[in-house]
């Protein structure tokens, strides 16, 4: 990647040092938005010795908050008991120093922004020993630095918040070492999170927690059908309501809807039910998943767009039909329902605007704004809220909810107002993980090996008509819908991985690691298929199958088989089923041990090893594994699926889509972390995919059925 | 709950809470969620789904662990009302908040102040939980990011320094 940083120190206002870090490495084309946001700092080391450091991310609780935090403070020497993490808000010297614009996601925090916090970091401490040095009259190379304070070769010391108004009057060193793995102090230490005791008393505000002077809540009318259009409505009994300030109609990015907007929010959701409106829903397609599984199926029958062609996959025709598999596979769209449902704040007041959104993609989050109010970017002050939950909900490529926001500020001027979306809103209003159709054929060889393989994938694309589809459509190919097949970590010497894109009028979007969620679970419940037919451990198998290059795959699946002995014996009625999976360069092998109580799944233990590189915070490593894998289960559990009807989603909250609880959950789940000092690769994601598959290897071996069609909705 | 037609009246109500007097002017169709966040500024208590399904609201109402969501403030009565910004002072409520952080159980930490809200009720009538009594206890839940398994291990932790 090419790219030119540059860094600027400067004095705060309220006394201490403050580095900033200027990235300009566009990957899309854009305009470098002007630096209007005081303070544009990454670390600011305060008086009081506080060393505050700003986040360019988004913290969904996926960790970034400490783990970024870490990275900088420990090369820094930092005295960690005194490191506060606050949120940067959108602008240009928070982008993400690969991708060129403002992001949460795609497991790419820590990947990418490994080396910009601990230069920063280490840059931060060369200046603070310079200015030290330079006051004991002895050379920077004497003086070492530990927890905030800089130590001399005589014996003098001096604290951070002592030298950072020298320090802040210096030039920003250009090379500086940075420190070798074995020196590391925080990095790679286990290390409690910096926002749980806000987030066990209360205190920790969210964007749906922000509350500001006049500040007026909006709720919105949407269309049942998608892309539905106002033709009119009455509005008289919502504006009988006391407490109802406005009700009028907005555009959205499809359609239209009619906001009311309120002094609180009981009051704007009385009104919204007594609103009376006439939708057009003509022209508009009434998507139905039950005719969208026929086409589907239908589709997969034919081979699409050539993802992958290698060998000479006609080779499966000349095998015998004892010796081939067939399988079709079918997945619901799902909803990612995050706790917080979705918000945002925003205040128009003619040149400029400030909004507030827990947002996972601010720079279009923050264009899209400036767009609808007919501003530029950089007149849009756009705060990033703490999120409660993200897993690809706050990504959206149109910024949906934002403008929204930026509509109804627009006509409600100088007020703030804040859109709230109900569960309902949340659950029915689409930017699903799509619905998909695999159809397989696999061609098995003597040794019970695959020979010939032929995938076709059907399923929507959501990148294609956005920025992004240069970088992830080739061939008509979206790639994050082939992700772990085209691309699959076993040799099968003659292949052929081919996708349909139909175009459906459901709006659909990234759902925590994308493409994998089906692709790991045609993949890993097929090879376990082709390992019972062989009669080999499934690990054994996997070991013998994947390519020599997939080596940290091959790591993993080692340190599961050192990790899971207890497999081999379990307690009547228990089954074992093993997956793996590598995912944006961290590789995850898990064993799930379950049971089938009163016709029901249970789940027992988990043991999961993983491969990601340096393991910058074990501990949160530990987390985002056993988080990730019960989120994964929403794949499976038996109301896990969002579907349509003459273009109506049929569920409306979590009575209808129910995500897994406490009782769905395993009652341990154990993670092992290969030991590495390469650079670390995301964790966010990777836990994700394994686990539906393992859990249905596990229930083959209960129940002698293959589970092709989530989720699992008949009782076992 | 005020879905008819009939108009809104607005009705003054004196409530406890966290021990304090509070007095608030809203419709009696108001849940008292919405009235801890928005009329006395609490917004610890959290709102989830709104129809009593994800816990995420959950208070403790005459001392019994309740979904906020669904109770209309005209029902509260004279019902103590105690919520997250009470636990610090609460002999319990810091013992399970003290045994959260130990174990790092939170993520986005949404959900946290009702499964904190769930388990102090829980500890607070069964010093000794077994594995089934907390999955009844927070049965009703819900954690997007999947925190279940260490807040079984906080469970446990904050029952043996109550012990």
């Amino acid at each position: 990647m090419n790219r030119r940083t540059f860094f600027r120190v400067s004095a705060a206002a309220a006394g201490g040092m403050l580095l900033s870090m200027y990235f300009d490495s566009p990957m899309l084309a854009q305009e470098p938005a002007a630096i209007v946001y005081p303070p544009d700092a990454f670390v600011h080391i305060r008086p009081d010795g506080r060393v505050v450091i700003t986040i360019n991310r988004c913290e969904l609780g996926q960790g970034v908050s400490t783990a970024l935090a870490m990275l900088l403070a420990d090369e820094m020497d930092a005295d960690w008991s005194q490191v506060v993490a606050e949120l940067a808000p959108a602008a240009s010297i928070y982008k993400d120093p690969v991708y060129g614009f403002q992001n949460t996601g795609g497991s790419a925090t820590i990947a990418n922004s490994f080396q910009q916090y601990r230069e920063l970091g280490a840059k931060t401490r060369a200046m603070l020993i310079a200015s030290a040095a330079d006051r004991w009259h002895v050379s920077p190379s004497d003086c070492r630095a530990a927890k905030s304070v800089v130590h001399g070769p005589g014996g003098q010391s001096a604290r951070y918040a002592e030298l950072a108004d020298d320090a802040a009057r210096r030039p920003v060193p250009g090379k500086v070492a940075l420190k070798k793995p074995s020196e590391f102090q925080i990095i790679g230490k286990p290390t409690r999170r910096l926002d749980s005791r806000a987030k066990c008393d209360g205190s920790q505000k969210f964007g749906l927690d922000l509350d500001l002077p006049g500040m007026l809540i909006a709720v919105v009318a949407r269309p049942p059908v998608f892309g539905g259009r106002v033709k009119a409505f009455d509005d008289q009994g919502a504006r009988g309501l006391p407490g109802v300030r406005e009700v009028f109609e907005i555009p959205r990015v499809r359609g239209a809807g009619v906001a009311v907007v309120a002094d609180r929010f009981w009051t704007a959701k009385l009104a919204r039910d007594r609103l009376k409106i006439d939708w057009d829903l003509s022209g508009i397609e009434h998507a139905d998943s039950a005719e969208l599984s026929k086409r589907y199926k239908e589709l997969a029958r034919t081979p699409g767009n050539v993802a992958v062609n290698s060998g000479d996959p006609t080779v499966l025709d000349g095998f015998a039909p004892e010796n081939r598999i067939l399988a079709e596979y079918e997945f619901p769209y799902l909803a990612h329902t995050p706790m917080e449902p979705l918000n945002a704040t925003a205040r128009f007041d003619g040149d400029r605007a400030e909004v507030w959104v827990p947002s996972q993609f601010p720079t279009f989050d923050q264009a899209a704004v400036a767009e609808v109010l007919g501003l530029k970017p950089a007149q849009v002050s756009f705060h990033i809220e703490y999120a409660g939950g993200g897993f690809g909900r706050r990504q959206s490529f149109d910024s949906h909810v934002p403008r929204e926001a930026a509509a109804i500020a627009k006509r409600m001027r100088g007020i703030p107002v804040k859109v709230v979306w109900t569960r309902e809103d949340d659950v029915q209003g689409g930017y699903y993980r799509p619905m998909f159709v695999h159809r397989v054929e696999v061609g098995i060889g003597d040794a019970g090996m695959p020979i010939a393989w032929r995938h076709v994938v059907v399923g929507q694309s959501y990148v294609m008509g956005t920025p992004f589809e240069s970088y992830l459509v080739k061939n008509g190919v979206d790639f994050d819908a082939v992700t772990g097949t085209a691309d699959m970590p076993y040799s099968v010497p003659n292949l052929q991985v081919t996708a349909h894109h139909p175009t459906v009028n459901v709006p659909a979007a990234q759902w925590r690691s994308i493409g994998s969620t089906h692709n790991a679970f045609v993949m890993e419940t097929l090879i376990d298929e082709l390992a019972t037919r062989a009669n080999v451990d499934p690990i054994a198998y996997r070991l013998k199958l994947i390519k020599p290059d997939a080596r940290r795959l091959r790591a993993t699946l080692a340190l599961l088989e050192e990790m899971s002995s207890w497999r081999n014996h379990l307690p009547r009625g228990h089954a074992v089923g093993i997956a793996c999976n590598e995912y944006q360069g961290t590789a995850v092998a898990s064993a799930a041990e379950v049971s089938i109580e009163n016709k029901r799944l249970r789940m027992h233990r988990v043991t999961i090893a993983l491969h990601c590189g340096l393991a910058v915070n074990p501990l949160s490593i530990e987390s985002q594994f056993q988080g990730g894998t019960i989120f994964g289960l929403t794949q499976i559990v038996a109301k896990g699926a969002i579907t349509l009807k003459n273009g109506r989603v049929e569920q409306r909250n979590f009575d209808g889509f129910t995500p897994p609880y406490i009782v769905d959950a395993p009652t341990a789940i154990d993670v092992h972390i290969v030991p590495s000092t390469e650079a670390p690769t995301g964790t966010g994601e990777p836990p994700v995919p394994v686990i539906a598959p393992a859990v249905v290897n596990a229930l083959f071996r209960l129940t002698g059925t293959r589970y092709r069609t989530l989720p699992l909705v008949a009782a076992l | 709950m005020g879905e008819g037609g009939e108009a809104m009246s607005m009705t003054t109500y004196d409530l406890q809470v966290n021990g304090r007097r509070k007095s608030v002017t809203v419709d009696p169709s108001t849940p008292l969620l919405w009235v801890l966040r928005e009329d006395l500024k609490m917004t610890g208590t959290k709102y989830g789904c709104g129809i009593g399904a994800c816990g995420a609201c959950t208070v403790h109402l005459g001392g019994v662990a309740t979904r906020s969501c669904v109770v209309p403030i005209a029902l509260v009565g004279g019902r103590s009302i105690t919520t997250i910004e009470g636990m610090g002072r609460d002999p319990v409520g810091r013992v399970v908040q003290d045994a959260w952080v130990e174990k790092d159980v939170v993520q986005c930490g949404y959900c946290q102040s009702g499964q904190i809200m769930s388990v102090v009720a829980l500890l607070k009538s069964n010093r000794k939980p077994t594995d089934t009594n907390i999955e009844e206890s927070l049965g009703g839940n819900l954690c997007r990011c999947g925190t279940y398994v260490r807040i079984r291990e906080a469970v446990k932790r904050a029952a043996e320094k109550l012990a």
